[in-house]
């Protein structure tokens, strides 16, 4: 569980066993395939893939012509670029004709660090979430990011799959397989539900940690499919602990805890507390001291369980 | 093949059809609908290989219409072909018809892809031309796109795209009206020298006169001989075929009155030009 690997290695895992299992699987690329490792399956499979250079609206719809020719696209490129340029091309191109194409939102969250700003996909999740047809789904490490990718090609239409550069603890073992549309319950707990995505799953697991010392019991959901969103698992804990705390590194406009709110005000009216970057800009930091400077810790996470249980 | 005046009569049908089934929903783009009217149907009745009773066989030509605000024109293209019954032209833009207010290909099997926001087209396209070639199958791609719409950004992207990966299956057609929703293309935004540009982009180019059978036949000719990416500037009239339409942005995208509409509907069957 220490480990620390970048998940963005469990995408390149995931494309290179989904190409060698099946030939209908093309990689596109926009000159960022050597950042994100995907220019391996250039090497082995160079027919299949496409580098389209610097121009990402370019690349997504060249996806949904090569998807409507009976091909699975895997489009990678940085998730900022991705979810924001080519948004139109996503929902006019690939949702509306829901198509099967896979799109790879790489360096998600602040992972991307010193870059800064301009880099850092904070608005992905939403962006995504919001297009019908769209799945979207947030790997906690890079195995279950490889199984992300594997999964997408059991689903038709299109998926959004979020992964990013800086090295994360490793939470999953190899084989454990993502459903889309499922959670996974990594803790049970008596007083406080922790959900989480990505990232902030390892540091749900820390804060649930730090409250058992104190003396509360939280439990720690793995909400990998932002979209469908396990519902029955949220509520089914939402409704035993009576308390939810949502952490993501995103937004706090339309991600994880928007969803999860989305479905909370509806049924179950619950406290919610939510861990996310506050409606700003991130800037150039180590993830680590980005992490610290938006409060997207172990520590602010049991803080606001511990707030919610008053 | 079709004669020159089988093909004369053909969109001097299509053109009414056009009429009719905007002044039925009430709105639609007639300008740019009527300067389309012979190409699609130069496509759909000379050039492309396609099957209407089996609109997803897989050894058609696909057409991508990029300017998808043109569907009037493409849907009664699809009816008179045999892709399905004229009647339904009469449900064009109301709910639950399949004959959405831009092309929708889940509803309707005839289209290739679902258009309508510009700039889109020649990219799906591209895809296509990939996808075919890795498919080992030699069909050709069309795309149609609107003048206006070159100033999209995306279609420089899609035509760097084509050349660099040599798609030579594939032929765009631009519909140079030279009008666009706000006024006359050079006003609004240049985007001459077009054929310097295409030809810049590494794309085969020849000029066209868009109304003309003739012309037309001999410019998608060459595109099938070309080894490279081919693009046929279609010189075109927007309205064409309805005197005060001819020319005009005031006709992009409005509906006539009924005494426009029989104006229009008596014009367009005396032919004129």
């Amino acid at each position: 569980m220490n480990n620390l690997k970048a998940t963005k290695e469990g995408y390149v895992e995931g494309i290179l066993q989904a190409g060698r299992e099946n030939s209908r699987v093309v990689v596109i690329e926009g000159d960022v395939s050597r950042s994100i490792g995907s220019s391996s399956f250039g090497e082995e499979f160079p027919e299949r893939f496409f580098n389209l250079g610097v121009s990402e609206q370019d690349m997504l719809g060249e996806a949904a012509g090569l998807a409507l020719e009976g091909f699975i696209p895997f489009v990678g490129t940085y998730g900022v670029f991705v979810a924001g340029r080519a948004w139109d091309q996503i929902r006019t191109d690939i949702c509306y004709m829901n198509l099967d194409v896979r799109i790879g939102g790489a360096h998600g969250g602040i992972s991307v660090g010193p870059d800064g700003a301009t880099h850092q996909a904070l608005e992905d999740i939403a962006l995504m979430r919001v297009l019908p047809n769209m799945k979207v789904l947030v790997p906690a490490d890079s195995n279950q990011t490889k199984a992300s990718v594997l999964a997408s090609l059991n689903t038709g239409g299109p998926v959004f799959i979020r992964f990013g550069r800086d090295p994360v603890p490793q939470v999953y073992g190899m084989e454990e397989p993502v459903r889309i549309g499922r959670g996974n319950l990594l803790e049970e707990g008596n007083d406080v539900t922790l959900v989480a995505c990505g990232v902030m799953v390892s540091i749900s697991l820390e804060a649930s940690s730090i409250l058992r010392k104190k003396g509360i019991s939280a439990g720690v959901i793995d909400m990998v499919s932002v979209k469908p969103i396990d519902r029955e698992l949220l509520l089914e804990q939402a409704g035993s602990t009576g308390a939810v705390v949502v952490a993501e590194d995103h937004q706090i406009s339309g991600g994880l805890f928007g969803a999860v709110a989305e479905v909370l005000a509806l049924e179950l009216p619950v406290p919610v507390a939510s861990i996310a970057v506050p409606d700003s800009f991130g800037t150039s930091g180590s993830p680590f001291e980005l992490r610290d400077r938006f409060g997207l810790t172990s520590t602010a996470i049991a803080e606001n369980a511990e707030r919610l249980l008053g | 093949m079709m004669d020159n005046t089988q093909l004369l009569e053909l969109s001097m049908r299509i053109r009414m059809d056009v009429l009719e089934m905007i002044r039925a929903a009430g709105s639609g783009h007639p300008g740019g609908s009527f300067s389309a009217v012979e190409i699609l149907v130069e496509l759909y009745w000379n050039v492309m290989n396609v099957r209407p009773g089996e609109p997803r066989w897989n050894g058609r030509d696909k057409f991508i219409l990029s300017k998808g605000h043109a569907c009037p024109a493409l849907y009664s293209v699809l009816a008179r072909r045999g892709y399905f019954d004229p009647s339904e032209l009469s449900t064009f833009r109301k709910l639950g018809s399949r004959l959405q207010g831009h092309p929708n290909m889940l509803n309707l099997q005839g289209l290739d892809a679902s258009t309508g926001s510009l700039g889109h087209g020649l990219s799906i396209a591209c895809g296509l031309a990939h996808g075919m070639r890795l498919n080992k199958n030699n069909n050709r791609v069309y795309c149609l796109l609107g003048d206006g719409e070159l100033q999209e950004g995306s279609v420089w992207e899609a035509a760097m795209t084509a050349s660099h990966y040599n798609l030579q299956h594939l032929t765009a057609i631009v519909d140079r009206n030279r009008v666009q929703l706000d006024g006359n293309v050079s006003e609004v935004m240049e985007i001459e020298p077009l054929v310097d540009k295409w030809l810049a982009f590494g794309w085969d180019v020849i000029v066209a006169e868009g109304h003309s059978f003739p012309s037309l036949e001999k410019a998608f000719e060459h595109c099938r001989e070309t080894p490279y990416p081919s693009v046929i500037i279609a010189n075109t009239v927007k309205g064409k075929g309805v005197s005060f339409m001819e020319g005009t942005c005031k006709w992009h995208g409005r509906c006539p009155d009924e005494e426009e509409y029989d104006t229009a509907l008596r014009e367009i069957r005396e032919g004129l030009s």
